[in-house]
């Protein structure tokens, strides 16, 4: 994982380097003011001239402006680092995604890989500063301080030794025993919120079938638990506090006691009054760089489920590779389908697809009919390969679709997804989606084709209206005809619209179908639709039940020897038939 | 701004008094008791270090000991009081943060129940949970460590700075001098920090919603090869990211060191002034006066210096979390403050019995409703509830300039069923959320069994009515639990036997743990036909006399569809049904089918009657099968 991650530091590991060392010599400074100072109270208190005070007390300033300096400049390159290295992960996270093949994309769900990128990542450059920053301060500052303490304060430091291994271990103990509870409650926290979420979303549910008070008293118990283990866990942690000041009191009984009877006893010779104070600096700086270090452990372990999850998002490789030598050229739009079975993934129990064998020639219009369920999107995923077939060959314009280039063969290939989206921008924007460099007559055209011109041009803004995150202000019908139109612009040798008009009205389907057929006769159509009539006129018809295609014929030839496309048909024009006789 | 500041912290602490009324006090109490201790130990350095300048010439232990250990023994007597109360107030003061987000969140949630559905359709859903994620957190960090903190350095500077004073004037001053100092770094420093922090919070924001919408996005982005564009638009905000995050963290890690070191120089100023003091036997000013400096004042003294110092860096380094949990605490209370649904009906729904054809209430469930109609002269009458709904002359529009219902008039007998067909935006699904008052109408009258619907409870009103929406949400728990959400006391029985009704259990069935299968994220793992069978038999568990279907079927192909129709026309049987539906084969056998255009109802009538019309909707008919 940590090697994983390290590979985004990349242009900042100077900066990375240079703060752990300006870190050391702000310390190795800081921890020796107090050295000068109490050599300064000694002077002083010895009746020194003031030539040497002046002396002393320069040289403390010099130190003091070398350690700010230090100071600063490990803080300014502290946060370039940090904030760099997690720039770079959020860029190679993102970059990882656009490389993952609809496979890979199925794997993690989006708020999951939002939360990576954001909070995730956020928690790692965190404890990135701290690694350089105060990782290397703590340790440094204590055993500096451990060792001007034993240079100043002699036998009196032997505290220390006692001292140290108390807070030590009960620092560990506390982490150690506080770490599981905090995993474990972060889970439930998460639940929680997730709850909330459904809640959020389904407030019409909640509302029709008045369950507020029972949302509300599911909710009070969930946050009740989460709450008591919280606490339990914050409970522990709390102990820390008052285990540091029983230490820092420790040694302040001890050095005042002890402390003043060495000096007392030796009349100053071994200990003197300056050194007692500084020994108070040096207790109160080893115990909380212990702290710190304690502070650290607690930090690095939550970071670690955050970096690990990270890991998991830039080591997944890509399902689809580009072949070594590809064909850059489609040459027409004619599929074919040869003994083409497909899973999901290794472990799917069963089929999606089995023994699919099909040939569309180029610039047929065939289309796909039958129920939730049948694969007939799998089917057509296959032909711009959105996934590779598990077994069997999956060719366009004559070749097997892994020897082209995928995005030449995405290109030529144009699929209006199930699930469309429209991204916020204009409509132009979106529309640039399919083609870059498309001029507004291109546009205008396309969405003639699309049947969106007309709602377009009554929008007040007309092509330049803003579309909202996922096309929330058009209506579904509007949505389907933007995306045809975005895919349309691509200049596709194979269109395939996949349940693409289920929300426009019949009789705009209809019209856009016909235009299809008339303006761009040589591009391969393939059509899954719910409705009879969306497919009725093709030139074949592809009937799909349970992965396998049941049937392929025209309309008429179905109608009259395929019992699923007669069910179908009935379904729908029962009462068109009732009417006719 | 300030005093929005200032009322919104006055609040928090009250509501904090009002969840601990004991507790809450006694802790600040400790907090207070506890700092106060820590500061006291620099009056028996003084003490100590007086005696053992005094003694150290004679090197004479035994006489100094009898000095300086009933001191010892007092200061650590009061160590073991501070260590008490400081033991306790982190044990409190754990209990008191999470308490308080608890009671925080379900409060927001307790709230968030009784929000109008306006609420949910005008806010983003991502907006709504950042207050119980960013937000809480945000109030998290300050309750349980900023305002400990600024509360314990606050003391212990003042405490201090009062000593001091006492021990002596002239350095006090340079003290202060330093402080101006201090305060002033912060202020730009900090202010600097706490700015590019908002900044980097805004631009987090950006990055997440970016992010979310292209992943959100992401087949499409594949199908369309966008991969490049979308890299270099993220590029483009994550600089930005970094930009404002490493500024807001340059100033934040700065301020440590300066901070640190004006201690320093305050300390070796501090020290220089002190020694010339000496040299030159400038008499101390001090609380008791004109006296010669002495070393024994002066070593604390330093000490002092040190922690003061210390501590005004500690209150500096809560500064960010202070800014963005005000921030975080304001949002928290102004959703705390929304309007909440209002609802001024009085007329309930109560179980009934017939008794010599007359209605009385009964305690048990008898499968019989009546409607309870308190009038203002105190006679009670009852209702049969049979379904009947009627609207009169409506208007209505989301927002009062622009109406989308232009006086609809309709009506549905009881065991009608009414279908309500048009294009996308006619104002189909504006009418079924008028019925279970989702929204209000603007003009007009709708009767519900003769009786105003503004004058029902709203409870009643729903539990009456059953909606199935195109949107289906499921909640996390097992399929049993989902479709016993439609009436809680139903048993495993009754919840099965309304999943046979609307075709579900053939499914539910082969799932690999039948009914007891778990459904997580929206039942992600169904197909969104399965969802959509699934609400419907939780509408059915329900048995309501009306129901609503806006689209419920728009994800079942025609054939599965076919196959549910038997289950749904014998869950329709009996009841007021409407019916928003696309596909012209789920209306064709309604009642009433109405078409409804730009919201105006344009035509009306049995499918039979429209055909014959040759109207729209004979259009739209013909138009889906193109009949020649």
């Amino acid at each position: 994982m940590i090697k994983t991650l390290a590979k985004s530091i990349r242009e900042y590991k100077k900066a990375s380097i240079l703060t752990p060392l300006t870190v050391s010599c702000e310390v190795v400074l800081e921890c020796t003011i107090p050295f000068i100072t109490a050599e300064l109270v000694n002077r002083i208190k010895g009746g020194c001239g003031m030539d040497t005070i002046a002396k002393l007390g320069g040289l403390l300033v010099l130190m003091a402006v070398l350690s700010l300096s230090f100071g600063v400049l490990s803080g300014y390159t502290g946060s370039t680092a940090s904030c760099g290295f997690a720039k770079n992960l959020r860029h190679d996270i993102f970059y990882s995604i656009q490389d993952y093949s609809f496979a890979n994309i199925d794997k993690f769900m989006t708020s999951s890989l939002v939360t990576r990128l954001t909070t995730d990542v956020t928690n790692v450059q965190m404890a990135y500063m701290m690694l350089i920053r105060i990782a290397i301060r703590a340790p440094l500052m204590l055993i500096f301080a451990f060792v001007m303490a034993f240079i100043m304060g002699g036998s009196l430091a032997w505290i220390f030794i006692l001292v140290i291994p108390v807070l030590g271990l009960g620092l560990f103990l506390v982490a150690r025993s506080a770490m599981p509870l905090f995993r474990r409650v972060f889970k439930k926290y998460d639940k929680l919120n997730s709850s909330i979420q459904e809640n959020v979303k389904g407030a019409r549910v909640v509302k029709s079938f008045v369950r507020e008070d029972f949302e509300q008293k599911k909710f009070d118990t969930a946050a009740t638990e989460v709450c008591h283990d919280f606490t339990v866990a914050e409970r522990i942690v709390a102990i820390n506090s008052p285990l540091m000041q029983f230490c820092l009191y420790a040694v302040m009984v001890f050095v005042l006691t002890f402390g003043s009877y060495t000096v007392i006893s030796t009349s100053g010779a071994e200990v003197d009054v300056g050194q007692m104070s500084a020994m108070l600096t040096y207790g109160f700086m080893i115990l909380s760089s212990l702290m710190m270090i304690s502070m650290i452990m607690v930090m690095l372990t939550m970071a670690q489920q955050s970096g690990k999850r990270i890991a998991e998002v830039l080591e997944e490789k890509s399902t689809l590779e580009n072949p070594e030598n590809p064909i850059y050229d489609i040459k027409d739009g004619s599929v074919s389908f040869t003994g083409v079975s497909f899973r999901y993934s290794e472990n799917a129990k069963r089929n999606a697809l089995s023994d699919v064998n099909l040939d569309i020639r180029s610039g047929e219009t065939v289309g796909i009919i039958g129920s939730t369920g049948s694969s007939k999107t799998t089917l057509v995923q296959l032909i711009c390969r959105l996934y590779d077939a598990t077994e069997g060959r999956v060719s366009v314009g004559g070749h097997d679709v892994r020897e082209y280039d995928i995005a030449s063969l995405r290109n030529s290939v144009a699929m209006v997804l199930q699930k469309n989206l429209l991204f916020s921008g204009t409509i132009k924007e979106n529309l640039r989606w399919g083609n870059k460099d498309a001029s507004d007559e291109e546009m205008r055209h396309a969405c003639a084709l699309a049947c969106a011109d007309e709602f377009i041009d009554a929008l007040p803004d007309g092509y330049d209206t803003y579309i909202e995150q996922g096309g929330a202000n058009v209506s579904g019908g509007q949505k389907q005809r933007l995306c045809i139109a975005r895919a349309l612009l691509k200049k596709p040798k194979i269109l395939i619209l996949d349940d693409s008009t289920s929300a426009v009205d019949t009789r705009t389907d209809a019209k856009i179908r016909a235009a299809m057929r008339s303006y761009i006769p040589d591009t391969t159509k393939i059509i899954i639709a719910q409705r009879i009539a969306s497919v009725e006129d093709a030139d074949k018809i592809v009937v799909m039940d349970g992965g396998k295609i049941s049937a392929v014929g025209t309309h008429g030839e179905l109608l009259r020897d395929n019992d699923i496309y007669r069910e179908i048909y009935n379904s729908q024009c029962k009462a068109g038939a009732d009417d006719e006789k | 701004m300030k005093s929005k500041k200032t009322k919104t912290f006055g609040r928090l602490v009250k509501t904090m008094f009002s969840f601990y009324p004991k507790m809450l006090p006694i802790t600040l109490f400790l907090i207070l008791f506890s700092a106060l201790v820590s500061s006291i130990p620099s009056l028996f350095m003084q003490r100590v270090i007086a005696v053992i300048e005094e003694h150290t010439a004679l090197g004479n232990w035994g006489e100094a000991a009898a000095k300086i250990l009933p001191m010892v023994a007092i200061l650590a007597s009061f160590y073991v009081l501070s260590l008490v109360s400081n033991a306790l107030y982190n044990q409190m003061m754990a209990i008191i943060t999470q308490g308080t987000l608890k009671r925080m969140r379900e409060k927001m949630f307790n709230r968030m129940q009784i929000l109008p559905v306006k609420y949910f359709d005008a806010n983003n859903h991502g907006d709504i949970m950042s207050y119980y994620t960013n937000d809480i957190d945000t109030l998290r960090q300050m309750i349980s460590q900023s305002i400990p903190q600024i509360i314990i350095s606050l003391t212990t500077v003042i405490t201090v700075f009062c000593i001091m004073i006492y021990f002596s004037l002239w350095l006090a001053i340079i003290v202060v001098v330093g402080t101006f100092l201090m305060t002033f770094v912060i202020k730009k420093v900090g202010g600097g920090s706490a700015k590019h922090f908002f900044r980097q919070q805004t631009a987090i924001g950006k990055v997440e919603g970016f992010a979310e919408e292209m992943m959100n996005g992401q087949k499409v982005v594949k199908v369309f090869c966008h991969e490049k564009e979308s890299c270099a638009d993220f590029d483009r905000i994550n600089d930005e990211l970094f930009c404002e995050a490493e500024r807001a963290n340059k100033y934040a890690n700065t301020l440590g060191p300066i901070l640190n070191n004006i201690g320093n120089v305050l300390y070796v100023v501090v020290a220089f002034v002190g020694g010339m003091l000496f040299a030159f036997n400038v008499p101390n000013l001090s609380i008791v006066g004109f006296s010669a400096m002495q070393i024994s004042v002066f070593v604390p003294f330093l000490n002092m210096t040190k922690q003061f110092a210390g501590n005004i860096n500690q209150v500096s380094h809560q500064i960010n979390s202070v800014v963005m949990g005000m921030a975080g605490t304001e949002r928290i209370f102004s959703l705390l403050d929304e309007e909440p649904e209002q609802d001024n009906g009085y007329v309930t729904l109560v179980n009934a019995k017939e008794e010599n054809g007359e209605l009385t209430e009964s305690d048990e469930r008898t499968g019989m409703w009546a409607w309870k109609h308190p009038h203002s002269d105190g006679s009670v009458t009852y209702t049969r509830l049979a379904g009947d709904v009627r609207m009169f002359d409506v208007d209505f529009g989301y927002t009062p300039e622009k109406t989308v219902l232009h006086n609809l008039s309709l009506y549905a007998k009881p065991g009608q069923k009414v279908a309500f067909v048009g294009a996308t935006g006619a104002g189909k699904t504006t009418v079924t959320n008028l019925i279970n008052r989702f929204y209000d109408i603007a003009d007009g009258k709708i009767r519900y069994d003769g009786i105003n619907i503004n004058k029902i409870k709203k409870s009643a009103l729903r539990r009456s009515l059953g909606v199935v929406l195109q949107d289906t949400n499921l909640f996390t728990g097992t399929v049993m639990d989902n479709i016993r959400y439609g009436r809680l006391d139903a048993s495993d029985e009754e919840c099965i036997r309304a999943a046979e009704l609307s075709g579900a259990d053939d499914f539910i069935s082969r799932l690999p743990d039948g009914y007891s299968t778990m459904l997580t994220e929206n039942g992600a793992n169904l197909s969104q036909g399965q969802r959509q069978l699934l609400s419907i038999a939780r509408v059915a568990v329900a048995d309501p006399p009306v129901m609503i279907l806006d689209e419920a079927t728009s994800s079942i192909d025609t054939r599965t569809e076919a196959i549910v129709a038997r289950g749904m026309d014998a869950l329709m049987k009996g009841r007021t049904v409407f019916v928003i539906a696309h596909r012209l084969s789920t209306v064709r056998n309604s009642d009433v089918i109405i078409v409804l255009e730009k919201g105006r109802i344009i035509e009306r009538g049995s499918h039979e009657e429209l055909i014959e019309k040759q109207g729209q909707y004979y259009r739209l008919y013909t138009g889906a099968f193109e009949l020649e």
